[in-house]
């Protein structure tokens, strides 16, 4: 069964959602959902790219307000 | 002949894939050693450390003006290159000591150089060592000469041993000038194709770069370190004597990125923004600090740290004032907000120019 997850990365600046993403990912089992939300513009860039070199993979990316919200899907430990 | 014999049993032994674990900072030199150890056919992984000093992120996020700027993480976008999978890890309180205590002293400016490598390879090593399968060795980029204090030959040595790395810790662009480390000696890695790098000229980085075909790395003036810069260790030496001890929290050394940092008086401080970006940043602390902000026209945000009374409160409002739209008017109105929310307004005349003293700038 996998599930979905929070992570509240609102404020935070670059490194900081990179690594708290990371961290929680850690946490997860392969096939869970993680939504991480995002307010630093960096992060546009910063959390796909560190999905790519880590084998995660961003299910998809949406911009509410000044809001950035990613769906990350674990698929490698 | 203890060595050539373990070369000898090393190299008969069956092939194991050794992994190396690179600290990756963003800059061309961690790139560069990664790069070389990597094409000896070693499983290579980065590690990068957010010390709460990066340059990194946060200044570009903030401030509007660098919106136009690719917002990237350099150590991301190395590792990206390189195609190894990069571990950030927040040592930001731990980290406090190394600024705060420095076993072997500052360089030019609050830059605890020596003392910070010998905490990151440290830290890298116990990281790796916990890691499942464990890494054989780690990488540097560091480059003998090029930084006065920490990356002396001298010095080298001390980062090793002091770390713990001890001979597991390979420096590929100024190996050659070195004793053979570990994984030399084991024959994981053949030091003929390794560099003899020293002193301050980066052309021989740039050539390599060139042979490796990376052309788009990054170059930040200073470094990618707020710690070397004058002008804001002068702010984060400010702030310790105006506290009376050394001691910092998370909070403190961002702001200390952000605006104009003014001290009209020992006991407090202005942190003026300097447009809509830092603007938008310092909004975020209002729950934090008292703030200011002017009513009757456009300006910065304030916030005030430290401890201040009524007639600083006043002094402060008519700095902001000189700071925004009516700095030539007779009076400018503007809002106190304390953190606690409650609020008032008062009509200061703007403080002219000449009154506000260079010395106050921070
Ligand atoms: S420049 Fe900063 S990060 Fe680099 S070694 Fe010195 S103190 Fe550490």
């Amino acid at each position: 069964m996998s599930s979905k997850h929070t992570l509240d990365c609102s404020n935070l600046l670059c490194p900081m959602p990179v690594i708290r993403t990371q961290n929680a990912l850690k946490e997860l089992n392969e096939g869970d959902t993680l939504e991480v939300i995002c307010t630093d513009p960096g992060t546009l860039s910063d959390i796909p790219t560190w999905c790519r070199i880590n084998q995660q993979e961003v299910l998809s990316t949406e911009e509410v307000d000044n809001q950035i919200i990613f769906y990350i899907k674990k698929t490698a430990n | 002949m203890t060595q050539a014999n373990s070369i000898q049993t090393s190299n008969n032994a069956p092939q194991k894939k050794r992994k190396a674990v690179a600290l990756i900072s963003g800059g061309l030199d961690s790139l560069l050693a990664a790069k070389v150890i990597q094409e000896q056919g070693i499983h290579v992984e980065g590690i990068n450390f957010y010390t709460g000093f990066c340059v990194e992120g946060h200044t570009h996020a903030i401030r509007k003006k660098d919106k136009d700027k690719q917002k990237r993480n350099n150590a991301l976008w190395v590792a990206e290159q390189l195609g190894i999978k990069l571990h950030i890890i927040d040592i930001s309180e731990e980290y406090k000591d190394i600024v705060l205590n420095p076993k072997h002293g500052y360089g030019a400016n609050l830059n605890p150089c020596l003392d910070c490598k010998i905490f990151m390879v440290n830290q890298a090593q116990a990281w790796a060592w916990a890691e499942e399968n464990g890494f054989d060795f780690i990488i540097t980029g560091e480059v003998i000469g090029q930084r006065p204090k920490s990356q002396r030959k001298e010095t080298m040595p001390i980062i090793a041993r002091e770390s713990g790395a001890e001979d597991r810790l390979l420096r590929p662009l100024c190996a050659k000038n070195l004793m053979p480390t570990l994984p030399e000696r084991e024959g994981w890695v053949d030091r003929e194709q390794l560099y003899d790098f020293s002193g301050r000229s980066r052309k021989p980085q740039f050539e390599l770069a060139k042979k490796f075909g990376f052309d788009d790395f990054a170059q930040p003036a200073g470094g990618c370190c707020f710690l070397t810069d004058a002008n804001y260790s002068a702010k984060l030496a400010d702030l310790w004597e105006a506290r009376g001890e050394r001691r910092y929290e998370l909070d403190d050394i961002m702001l200390l990125k952000v605006g104009r940092h003014i001290r009209p008086k020992p006991n407090f401080k202005l942190i003026v923004s300097r447009e809509e970006g830092e603007n938008n940043f310092l909004k975020g602390y209002k729950k934090q600090f008292t703030s200011i902000h002017t009513v009757s026209h456009g300006g910065p945000l304030t916030l005030l740290d430290g401890s201040f009374d009524k007639e600083d409160i006043k002094l402060a409002a008519q700095i902001v004032a000189r700071y925004s739209g009516g700095k030539s008017a007779d009076a400018v109105t503007v809002q106190i907000e304390n953190f606690n929310g409650t609020s008032y307004v008062m009509d200061v005349p703007p403080m002219p120019a000449h009154e506000v003293k260079e010395e106050w700038h921070v």
